[in-house]
């Protein structure tokens, strides 16, 4: 497994800082084609045309958005504490941000090509509760305090299945490398996680219905990692004002903007690259494969499932906070348990 | 307010409760309404509705009007379904003077009665989604919504305050392509309806948030004066259209829905919710019977008296308004100014019943609650 | 245990069905209409000839008569008018009747005025009605108030001036003709006598 920027200038500072911007030039206008994507689908799903003014049908909606960001007054109010409070929302952000430095591209391609990765995303992906904690805490309003306690008992109880899901893959993959995990689907479509994995046989059919479930479990304990609907009870507005970002504006309220859509990418890149072949391409290793299809493969899948996270905000009403400890703690855990137990023992007899 | 101290007991903490005002600058409190609310982790134990921040002296002022001046105020009572805001003054006025409006304009006041009343039923139910975190319905029934308030600008001239009943008649006739259109619209308003069951009350989500949520007993709800939807939520069968029929009532064939234990528990959130999705079916239906039985000619404007001036004498009219029972209790001094006109606001009513029944439910829960009962803060404020 | 699992599949069904619907109207036609490019606030094209929007008052039509004033529920017209006198010839109205009255000021206040169109009811010779016009707007609530009377400061003035001097003319006139009378029944009671 190659990186290829230190194939291109050597392993030195230059290359470290060129990988670590990287990521960082990608999430910039990945978040502006997101938020864009949000406003139109959002407005189509309505029956509305959304943003029409900036730009050609409005596609320059999201720029005008980050620039009225940029420009408001930036308010800490004066009871809060500085601080904690003016720290948040970078804490926020650099959560969502370091996960990206183990997320593969392409084959050749990974910032950092740990051999535990999925470790290293389960880790930094709790950060971003201790910067939601904190601004909640320190901006010394109810109603944020309120949506702080809410997020931390959401993505604390949601961590316990996705773990488990990671757990069932790191079993059958053997490996916790995002890059072998990937490179054990490559091939043809059906060497796929979600379809069985690549072993042959009639015993890959006995895997699917698992991996199906854990699917499922793990696209929805991601909409409750990344505060979305029908999870976003820590910043649901009808009911908190904005949760806990109620006190945020300006350039700190967009960090927090920022990591939500970060988040979002995360996740689905993960769903595609536990379930989905990461960069593989669903024809086989023949068409349309290699290095630079692969980072079309691996953005657009998790492009997909952007999308999707979009589709289901625009469909569903929100859960309650009881009812959301019920769907982790007595649904989704459970569920991931057997689903984990039967494919270890599957893979036992394998 | 009472200060609490965490007292450090050696490993046990004391909560402490938590005061917090929702409102009135909250995005789901429907208006300016403010809760006070105190809270137990997110438990809401007490809650203290304060109103008036839409204060206008209704009352006092049509004190100074003269009738037909008053009913323009009328209309800001509820915004929101001011084609029956204005019915139940109109018909007391009329009846005190004893005018005998003419069939066609009956039939007419029931068929925009009727489509208010969809309409307001539409936004009541939107409303709620929304508070429930569902935004796409909301957009859909305002969708609809507007095909309503379009054939109500083409009628009475305004799209929400119509000033359109007015003592004796109606201030314009209907335009040519009337009845299609609102066949039209009760048409959109099927289909809509039915879209909207199966995206938001059928949701599984949303019926798991709204059911066993603002339990309201039928008893308490009569000891509250509820009425409209939220009494009939509770499955007591009372409405005024059929209970006392007033105007042409009487010839339509329709049913007085009501609440049932067959997916909620009777008296909660989702049923008052129901009732009016199917209210709304009702209206459709009043419609359709009054456009077919309809005369086609006649002067709506016929019956003006001269002047109103009501004879001596008190009447209390009432009528059933979307959201309940708005009465006008008018006391005439033979002048051509209302001596005394008190209203019984059905939101104001209705919103008493929240302290009672909100309490042990989550916060969430509580917005929810607040907008099943689906309260208009100028009717509540005045 | 059944109910537990029928009550995730029934959640998961629904979620299901809902998806599908919005899904459906990604690809719908769309029904925002964009404002300024396109303004038809009925689906026929045009505003409904009984749209209620800005007030405007044919003063040649306007009698002076201040029905309006007194009919509006909320106090937004004020009309002043003077008498007029022999002097300016005879002058009608458009409508043709005889004008009694001169319209010094007819305004109204948009700020206040709340669209009920009861003056446009209670005006006999329909000189007040609703325009199409709806988009106004200024940066001062003064700027609202719009005087429909187009006369200079100084013909009013030599209107009331005009008046006034009529009102002494006439004074005198009514002095004189007073004094006459008295003489003439003077006269008479001596013929009398
Ligand atoms: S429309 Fe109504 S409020 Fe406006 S000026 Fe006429 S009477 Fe007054
Ligand atoms: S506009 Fe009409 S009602 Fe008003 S003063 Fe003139 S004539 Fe009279």
């Amino acid at each position: 497994m190659g990186n290829f920027v230190f194939d291109l200038i050597g392993k030195n500072i230059v290359a470290a800082l060129v990988i670590c911007i990287i990521p960082l030039v990608f999430i910039l206008p990945y978040a502006l084609i997101a938020i864009l994507g949000e406003l139109k689908i959002g407005a189509w799903m309505q029956d509305r045309v959304g943003p029409m003014r900036t730009g050609w049908k409005g596609v320059l909606q999201p720029v005008a958005e980050v620039v009225k960001l940029l420009q408001k007054e930036d308010i800490t109010p004066t009871i809060a504490n500085k601080p904690l409070f003016n720290l948040a929302p970078f804490i926020v952000f650099i959560g969502a941000f370091a996960a990206f430095a183990v997320l593969p591209f392409s084959e050749k391609f990974i910032p950092s090509g740990i051999n535990l990765g999925l470790f290293f995303v389960f880790a930094v992906g709790s950060f971003a509760v201790i910067g939601i904690v904190m601004g909640g805490w320190a901006s010394n309003n109810k109603y944020s305090l309120l949506g702080a306690m809410r997020s931390v008992a959401q993505i604390i109880s949601y961590e316990l299945p996705a773990g488990m899901v990671f757990l069932s893959i790191a079993t059958i993959a053997g490996t916790l490398d995002m890059q072998t995990i990937i490179l054990n689907q490559s091939g043809p479509i059906w060497n796929w996680y979600i379809f069985g994995g690549p072993q042959g046989g009639a015993i890959k059919f006995l895997f699917i219905p698992f991996f199906v479930i854990l699917f499922i479990v793990y696209l929805i304990s991601s909409l409750a990692e990344t505060n979305r609907t029908p999870f976003d009870i820590p910043e649901g507005e009808s009911e908190i004002v904005a949760g806990y970002h109620t006190e945020y504006s300006g350039m700190k309220f967009a960090m927090f903007f920022m990591a939500e859509y970060a988040n979002m990418y995360v996740v689905s890149a993960i769903i595609v690259i536990l379930f989905l072949g990461g960069w593989s391409s669903p024809f086989g290793t023949s068409f349309m494969d290699g290095p630079i299809w692969g980072i079309f493969w691996m953005v657009g899948k998790a492009f997909f499932f952007v999308f999707v996270q979009i589709w289901l905000r625009w469909t569903l009403p929100r859960l309650r906070v009881d009812q959301l400890m019920y769907l982790g703690w007595k649904v989704l855990l459970p569920l991931s348990i057997a689903c984990f137990m039967a494919i270890a023992f599957l893979a036992m007899i394998n | 307010m009472e200060r609490k101290f965490i007292e450090y007991d050696f490993g046990r903490v004391d909560s402490e409760r938590m005061r917090l005002n929702v409102g009135p600058q909250h995005p789901s409190t429907h208006g300016v309404l403010r809760l006070e609310i105190e809270l137990e982790g997110e438990i809401v134990t007490d809650v203290i509705p304060h109103i008036g921040y839409l204060h206008r002296c209704f009352e006092k002022y049509c004190e100074q009007m003269q009738y037909p001046q008053v009913i323009p105020y009328i209309d800001r009572l509820d915004y929101i379904a001011s084609m029956n805001n204005e019915w139940p003054f109109v018909m007391g006025v009329e009846k005190m003077m004893n005018i005998q409006v003419p069939e066609r304009v009956e039939y007419i006041r029931v068929i925009f009665a009727e489509l208010n009343r969809i309409a307001n039923h539409q936004i009541a139910v939107a409303t709620f989604g929304m508070d429930a975190g569902a935004f796409t319905p909301f957009l859909y029934l305002f969708r609809d919504r507007e095909m309503i308030l379009n054939l109500f600008e083409h009628t009475s001239g305004a799209r929400l305050l119509y000033n359109y009943f007015w003592v004796g008649g109606l201030a314009h006739d209907v335009p040519p392509n009337f009845k299609d259109t609102a066949l039209n619209i009760i048409k959109t308003v099927r289909a809509t309806n039915e879209e909207v069951m199966r995206l938001l009350m059928g949701n599984k989500i949303f019926v798991e948030r709204t059911v066993k949520v603002g339990i309201l007993p039928a008893d308490v709800a009569i000891n509250f004066a509820c009425s409209g939807p939220v009494l009939r939520g509770s499955g007591v069968e009372w409405d005024l259209r059929k209970a006392q029929p007033y105007s042409i009532y009487d010839r339509f064939d329709f049913n007085v829905c009501v609440g049932s234990n067959e997916i909620g528990v009777i008296g909660d959130s989702w049923n008052r919710n129901i009732v009016r999705m199917n209210e709304m079916e009702q209206s459709c239906r009043i419609i359709e019977q009054a456009i077919a039985q309809m005369p086609n000619e006649g002067d709506v404007r016929e019956k003006f008296p001269k002047k109103v001036r009501p004879p001596k004498g008190e009447i209390y009219c009432s009528a059933e308004n979307p959201k309940g029972e708005l009465g006008f209790y008018l006391v005439a001094d033979g002048g051509n100014k209302p001596f005394r006109l008190k209203s019984r606001p059905t939101s104001f009513v209705n919103l008493a019943v929240l302290p009672e029944i909100c309490k042990g439910y989550m916060v969430a829960d509580l917005i929810l609650i607040l907008g099943s009962i689906d309260i208009v803060l100028g009717e509540v404020d005045r | 245990m059944v109910k537990y699992f029928k009550d995730i599949l029934l959640g998961f069904w629904t979620i299901m069905v809902g998806m599908k619907i919005t899904m459906d109207h990604l690809f719908q036609k769309k029904v925002t209409m964009q404002y300024p490019e396109r303004f038809d606030p009925i689906d026929t094209g045009f505003m409904p000839d009984n749209s209620r929007n800005k007030l405007f008052v044919d003063i040649d039509d306007c009698n002076g008569c201040g029905g309006c004033e007194r009919d509006c529920p909320v106090n937004c017209i004020t009309v002043e008018t003077v008498k007029t006198v022999p002097s300016d010839g005879p002058i009608t109205i458009k409508s043709g009747a005889k004008r009694t009255l001169w319209v010094l000021k007819h305004e109204i206040d948009y700020s206040k005025c709340c669209f009920c169109s009861l003056c446009v009811e209670s005006c006999a010779t329909s000189a007040i009605f609703h325009t199409k016009e709806f988009d106004y707007s200024g940066y001062d609530r003064n700027e609202l108030k719009h005087d429909f009377v187009s006369y200079s400061d100084e013909e009013k003035q030599k209107k009331l001036d005009n008046f006034v001097a009529y009102q002494i003319v006439k004074k005198q006139e009514d002095a004189a003709k007073k004094a006459a009378d008295e003489a003439a029944k003077a006269a008479a009671a001596q013929i009398t006598k």
